[in-house]
């Protein structure tokens, strides 16, 4: 494994996506406006929730917010990463073009999952902290070292999770071709990750911690932020994140195998 | 003579599109799938008691948004996703020379899709009964009947209006991330999420006046058997059909014009 000759090939992918996008610079500017149109109209949704109740799920409108910045950043990082990669999975697939990818002498994964990026999306993670910014102030948070590694760590596993849930379903796209659709099921389920995992009811709240990890994604980190996260919590997410970016790696070998490439 | 030649152009059309989609029907049911956010708002909803202080009951919420679900199912619209891969890919000119305006397709498609989803949606609701068997209703034949026309009215409006950015591709190429914006008021303000009961004074005020509420918010609202203002909500749908029409065909008469086939 020569990580240099990643990092050169990783600038090369940089290089060449970020002109080919900004060749849209209106496209950017519109999407900034519809990041920030979003994150207004979360928040508006939240101030509703929040009319005449002063807790959700135990959560005060204030420290809600915290989660909303913390979904906005792994938003924008899904926008800017895996959305723009791993749908393109699909069509590798269905056009046969993973051929190519499988004959390059690098790693397949590394290749599908970095080859593109979206600019657009920063602009969201920028929102996300700027929102994350007013409530550490708002909060009245103290920042400590101990505080800003636990907050990096959980937030580092819990995009390690969505990274891993996005590649599982576009994996599978090797054994039903269109899962296209699959995706945006795992879109709308991840619009849960706005609101605290409390505020639903208890079936839910183990669907969503069993089955699809979205607790994990969002409830978690922003308790770390809050102070108020137990060590158990933190340390089975790590757990949690590696088990599944192990499993999302063994399942691409495995379902390597039954690829059988265009025409055949 | 010439009706006639209308309706077997549309018979024909929507047996082929028909066809079409009942092969992608595992793609229509995760579609289907993807739409089941009314279901965890509500449960958000009477987890926290937040319909207290709108004062709807139980039962009458989680009818709004099954019915909110339902509305939803039979107005999606992807109009503009199509014509731009079509108008990229340069699969516009052969339509153009038909003597059937393309859109006459796109519409066909969506009906045809509407058919094939239809049992996935019963599906989900009745699974939606089990979980919630008190709020089974059978809404009478009359209401059962405006809010079908309402519901296809929405989807109306929002054809219109996606078809009206899609010939922006005639302009920009990429006009899906246009669409993209325009979700997002249509996500937060047509009640998808919250009932627009639901929503502060300071937005009611003028919410009205926007096709918004009329897109989900008044057909739920019909069916579920909610307090609604049923001329009024039908006669703003009609409007904002009169209003769109013309400026389709405006825009549409105006990008044929400018339109250049691949290669010149």
């Amino acid at each position: 494994m020569n990580l240099k000759k990643y990092i050169k090939v990783y600038k090369k992918f940089l290089h060449t996506s970020l002109a080919s996008e900004l060749e849209y610079k209106t496209n950017i500017l519109i999407d900034l406006i519809t990041a920030i149109l979003s994150l207004i109209g979360s928040i508006f949704l939240l101030s509703i929730f929040f009319q005449n109740n002063g807790y959700i799920g135990g959560w005060k409108f204030e420290q809600a917010l915290i989660i909303q910045g913390i979904y906005t950043i792994l938003n924008g990082i899904t926008n800017t990463w895996f959305n723009p990669n791993l749908t393109e999975i699909v069509k590798h697939i269905r056009e046969g073009t993973l051929d190519f990818v499988l004959l390059k002498p690098i790693d397949s994964q590394f290749f599908i999952s970095l080859k593109k990026i979206t600019p657009s999306g920063f602009l969201e993670i920028m929102l996300g902290f700027c929102l994350l910014m007013y409530c550490i102030k708002i909060n009245q948070i103290n920042l400590t070292l101990t505080f800003l590694t636990l907050c990096l760590v959980t937030i580092i596993c819990s995009i390690c999770i969505l990274y891993s849930l996005w590649f599982f379903i576009s994996t599978t796209t090797i054994w039903f071709v269109k899962t296209w659709n699959a995706t945006e099921v795992l879109r709308s389920f991840l619009y849960i990750g706005r609101f605290p995992l409390n505020s639903f009811s208890f079936s839910l709240r183990i669907f969503f911690s069993v089955f699809i990890p979205i607790a994990f994604i969002t409830t978690i980190p922003s308790e770390v932020f809050l102070g108020i996260s137990q060590l158990w919590k933190i340390l089975l997410e790590v757990i949690v994140a590696l088990i599944f970016l192990l499993t999302s790696r063994k399942f691409w070998l495995y379902a390597l195998k039954f690829y059988s490439s265009a025409s055949s | 003579m010439i009706s006639n030649l209308i309706n077997r152009k549309i018979f024909t059309l929507l047996k082929v599109q028909y066809s079409n989609m009942l092969e992608y029907r595992v793609e229509i049911a995760l579609w289907a799938i993807s739409g089941i956010i009314p279901f965890f708002m509500l449960n958000i909803w009477t987890n926290n008691n937040l319909n207290e202080s709108i004062n709807i009951s139980n039962v009458l919420l989680s009818r709004y948004f099954l019915c909110a679900f339902f509305v939803r199912q039979f107005s999606v619209v992807w109009v503009v996703f199509s014509f731009e891969e079509d108008s990229l890919m340069g699969k516009i000119s052969p339509y153009l020379i038909q003597p059937l305006n393309p859109f006459f397709r796109y519409f066909a498609q969506h009906l045809a899709e509407q058919i094939t989803r239809f049992p996935f949606a019963l599906i989900i609701a009745f699974f939606f009964f089990i979980f919630n068997p008190e709020s089974i209703w059978i809404p009478n034949l009359g209401i059962l009947f405006l809010s079908i026309i309402s519901t296809f009215l929405s989807f109306l409006i929002q054809f219109l209006m996606q078809s009206i950015i899609a010939c922006l591709c005639f302009w920009t190429e990429k006009a899906s991330s246009i669409e993209r914006l325009l979700f997002i008021p249509t996500l937060f303000l047509s009640g998808l999420l919250a009932p627009v009961v639901s929503f502060p004074e300071y937005v009611k005020s003028w919410i009205y006046l926007t096709p918004f509420p009329y897109l989900i918010d008044f057909p739920a609202n019909l069916l579920s058997g909610n307090e609604t203002n049923i001329s009024g909500g039908l006669s703003m749908q009609v409007l904002w059909i009169l209003i769109l029409f013309p400026l389709f065909k405006k825009i549409w008469s105006e990008g044929t014009k400018k339109y250049t086939a691949m290669g010149s």
